[in-house]
């Protein structure tokens, strides 16, 4: 039951993220031309409540999508135990949500 | 083993190994931008030195493992989700020029 409720928000959260992955990489693509400044992804960034919204909700999406995708990577291929993926992959989950919306704190705020 | 000579077991392992790459690295790139909390500076020389070649080269390389993960997602999501019949092997091979083209432009943009 629990498997199949992963591999649904799985797919949501992969769903969820397409127009963001697609932005981002178009994005990143504008930006990077002609070098990449601290001032220009700040100026940017800074003091927008629709960026603040968009990395945010990416980050957590993303969060969630990657520890399914380790924990079913990690039992398949390389732990047999699927209650240590688990606690791994929620470990994951934990770092990545920290770390990222800590990042979308840094560049929004 | 009879499984890894299908068309598709490459792709299925290209997926798995660009969203594990992906999710490790992510972590490196939330570090870098919580830098900007220490202030533009402390930004700025991680910015600098993603403009050393090997480190630029990287970057490209995760534009393309993106870009694999996303097009190679977005197959899956057509296979598991529709009842469209589409040629899983064209959708595939078009999904990895598709990726290798947004890589170049990428780079080219970098340069």
């Amino acid at each position: 039951m629990i498997d199949a409720r992963l591999y649904l928000l799985q797919r949501l959260t992969a769903i969820a993220m397409l127009p963001l992955i697609a932005t981002h990489l178009i994005l990143m693509i504008v930006a990077i031309n002609g070098g990449l400044t601290a001032e220009e992804i700040l100026g940017r960034t800074q003091g927008s409540v629709g960026w603040a919204l968009f990395y945010g909700s990416f980050v957590i999406f993303a969060a969630i999508h990657g520890a399914i995708g380790f924990r079913t990577i990690a039992y398949e291929w390389l732990i047999p135990n699927i209650r240590i993926c688990s606690v791994a992959s929620f470990g994951l989950l934990i770092v990545l949500i920290g770390l990222g919306l800590r990042a979308v704190y840094a560049v929004t705020v | 083993m009879k499984h890894r000579s299908h068309p598709l077991w490459k792709a299925f392992v290209v997926h798995r190994i660009s969203g594990l790459a992906l999710a490790l690295f992510l972590p490196v790139h939330f570090f870098v931008l919580g830098l900007a909390l220490e202030g533009a500076e402390s930004l700025n020389a991680a910015l600098k030195f993603s403009e050393l070649p090997f480190v630029k080269s990287a970057e490209v390389l995760l534009v393309l493992l993106l870009a694999v993960h996303l097009l190679g997602g977005i197959r899956i999501l057509i296979l598991e989700l529709t009842q469209l019949s589409w040629d899983q092997r064209i959708l595939n091979r078009s999904a990895f020029s598709l990726s290798v083209v947004i890589a170049g432009i990428f780079l080219w943009s970098a340069v």
